[in-house]
């Protein structure tokens, strides 16, 4: 019962990690994001639609994360 | 396989995956022939309709540009042609008037020595008269002295000396 | 500055939940080391959750209403359909249910059992189970409804023709269609886009539906089929069998034998790329699976705090929120929708693209061009 606890809260690190790393990846597009418009207002549209994208990629890779937690939690 | 059964929501069912395979297949081809070919086809027909209209303005706009480049052409043709026009217009009269003016001149030199002959003819005319007078003028005085020069001697030089006074005077 | 304080709220709601979760295992496993029937009915968030974004044989509409749904199960022993309902008692509770094995629904699934109640393993694995799920039930209904609308789009099409502008569901759809057409399809796939095109625009409604229903909490949605991974795989193996049917000289080219390479580079590249040819389809089916079921998680968890406080008034934060992330689901509804069809015509291009390299003059042709 300890150990399977133990077991959980290990996986919940992890992907406590995970979010750790895909929120430094969000905040560095979203950065980036904001500067190539300041710069180029007019490219704003290319800009945020590319910047969504790679969100949501970057996000996938905290959640690959978050189903290798659950696949230990189990 | 035992990895996979480590936690159920992670462990795709067989049964879905076999009711997905036949739903999929299924939506596929049926929105393949009845939904997607007639709207893709329906939309790339429309394009190129809008293409086509387009590309058939821009034609339409170089053949009226071309048009009216043309226009400006003959334009620019008929107003050489009218310079020429009035230059030689010109040239014409001009030399019509030069023409007019020789002739003018040629017949003023004629006249002019026309008179020139005519004038002398009567100049002549008027010496050869002038000479007969003199001629029977001097005949008549020199009868005249003859006469009085047989009366007196005095007399008559005085007379001559008169007579030729009277000369001078005529 | 919203945002910013919106994410700062977001990240104490998460500790909280993950302050709550530990401290709920930790109280579930002493009390039942301990006191079995103290608070025997305490609420396991865990579970709730689970068996909220899990498959099931039934349908649960409202209250104790629910529709049973057909069990489909194909043994050594033959075909066999049953309703659903026989694997419940009044209660609710599981029961055995004798065909032609002994049945049991244990945790989700269909179990051979034992007659004291225990798995048999052994007979287990002789049984598949084609059973007409909730999921699979959601799936016929988000097909007819695609059915319904887009056989309603093309009809329209046929009949109004291309010189009239377009009408009504007509004109909802046809951005759409364009949008995967110019932004997904043709700069991804090339020049062949046209083959490849009906293929993504139904991958890509089928997982915008299924993302939406998914969201729906009531009785046409509620099926979290988009955060099944049985129903991404399978769309992820159709990419995988089409960009591996129609992948030409060149692709299998830059597989096995890399192009440009020094041979001893090119022995090494080949099991990188030959490992890159099923990591593609797998990472498609988790990042699906993943982005919608981490979504239904984070909603059903910010609902479940009022139960896990047990007081009322915590619906005043933990509602706003759900509905909040609700709003951001819908969001990536769209952009995985958008991503996985993206990714698809990505793989399909890179596997039909025709590379010419220096020094190679001799022209490459597709050969599955009559396919």
């Amino acid at each position: 019962m300890v150990l399977g606890a133990v077991v959980g809260s290990v996986a919940a690190i992890g992907a406590g990690i995970a979010a750790i790393g895909a929120g430094i990846g969000i905040g560095q597009i979203g950065k980036g994001a904001v500067e190539g418009i300041s710069r180029q207002p007019e490219a704003a549209n290319d800009i945020r639609s590319s910047m969504i994208i790679a969100a949501a990629f970057v996000e996938a890779v905290a959640l690959f994360a978050v189903v290798v937690a659950l696949l230990g939690n189990g | 396989m035992y990895l996979l059964e480590i936690n159920p929501l992670v462990s795709p069912a067989i049964g879905l995956v076999f009711w997905n395979t036949v739903a999929f297949a299924l939506l596929f081809f049926i929105l393949r022939k009845f939904a997607w070919k007639p709207i893709l086809n329906a939309i790339h027909e429309r394009e190129t309709g809008i293409e086509n209209a387009l590309s058939k303005a821009e034609k339409m706009k170089a053949e009226m540009k071309a048009l009216a480049n043309e226009n400006e052409q003959l334009l620019q043709k008929a107003r050489e042609e009218r310079a020429v026009l009035i230059k030689e217009a010109k040239e014409q009269s001009d030399r019509m008037i030069a023409d007019a003016k020789d002739k003018a001149k040629a017949e003023y030199d004629r006249i002019v020595s026309d008179a020139q002959t005519a004038i002398n003819q009567q100049k002549n005319a008027a010496l050869t008269d002038v000479k007969n007078l003199v001629g029977t003028l001097v005949i008549e005085v020199s009868e005249k002295i003859l006469r009085r020069e047989l009366s007196n001697k005095a007399e008559q030089e005085n007379y001559i000396k008169q007579l030729a006074e009277e000369v001078k005077l005529n | 500055m919203v945002s910013r304080s919106m994410k700062s709220l977001l990240v104490l709601a998460f500790s909280l939940i993950s302050l709550l979760f530990s401290n709920n295992t930790f109280a579930i496993g002493t009390a039942d080391s301990t006191n079995s029937h103290h608070k025997a009915e305490k609420f396991d968030v865990a579970k709730t959750i689970l068996d909220h974004i899990r498959d099931d044989y039934s349908w649960h509409l409202w209250g104790h209403t629910s529709i049973p749904l057909p069990v489909i199960l194909y043994s050594d022993k033959g075909l066999e359909v049953f309703s659903s309902a026989k694997l419940m008692d009044e209660h609710h509770s599981p029961i055995i249910y004798q065909g032609n094995y002994s049945y049991k629904n244990i945790e989700g699934k269909i179990k051979v059992v034992n007659a004291d109640g225990t798995v048999n393993a052994e007979l287990n694995s002789k049984v598949w189970d084609f059973s007409f799920t909730k999921n699979v039930a959601s799936l016929f209904i988000s097909v007819f409804i695609l059915l319904a609308v887009f056989l309603t789009v093309g009809a329209a099409y046929k009949k109004r023709g291309v010189s009239s502008a377009p009408k009504g569901l007509q004109s909802f759809m046809e951005p759409v269609v364009l949008f995967i057409r110019d932004e997904v399809a043709k700069p991804n796939i090339g020049h062949k886009y046209n083959t490849y095109l009906p293929f993504i625009l139904t991958i890509f409604f089928l997982i915008l539906i299924n993302n939406l229903l998914g969201l729906v909490p009531f009785f046409p949605g509620g099926a979290n089929l988009s955060g099944n991974i049985a129903f991404t795989m399978t769309l992820a193996v159709f990419v995988f069998i089409v960009v591996n049917i129609k992948g030409n000289k060149s692709y299998w080219g830059h597989i096995f034998w890399m192009p440009g390479m020094h041979w001893g580079m090119k022995l090494f590249l080949a099991p990188i790329e030959l490992v890159g040819v099923f990591t593609k389809p797998i990472s498609l089916t988790i990042r699906l699976f993943a982005n919608m079921t981490a979504g239904h998680i984070l909603v059903l968890s910010l609902i479940c705090l009022i139960f896990i406080f047990e007081n009322i008034f915590t619906s005043i934060v933990a509602v706003p929120f759900a509905a909040f992330i609700g709003l951001i689901e819908c969001l990536v509804a769209f952009i995985q929708a958008f991503i996985f069809a993206m990714l698809s015509s990505m793989y399909i291009g890179m596997a039909i693209e025709e590379h010419h390299h220096h020094g190679d003059n001799e022209p490459h042709y597709n050969e599955s061009d009559e396919n």
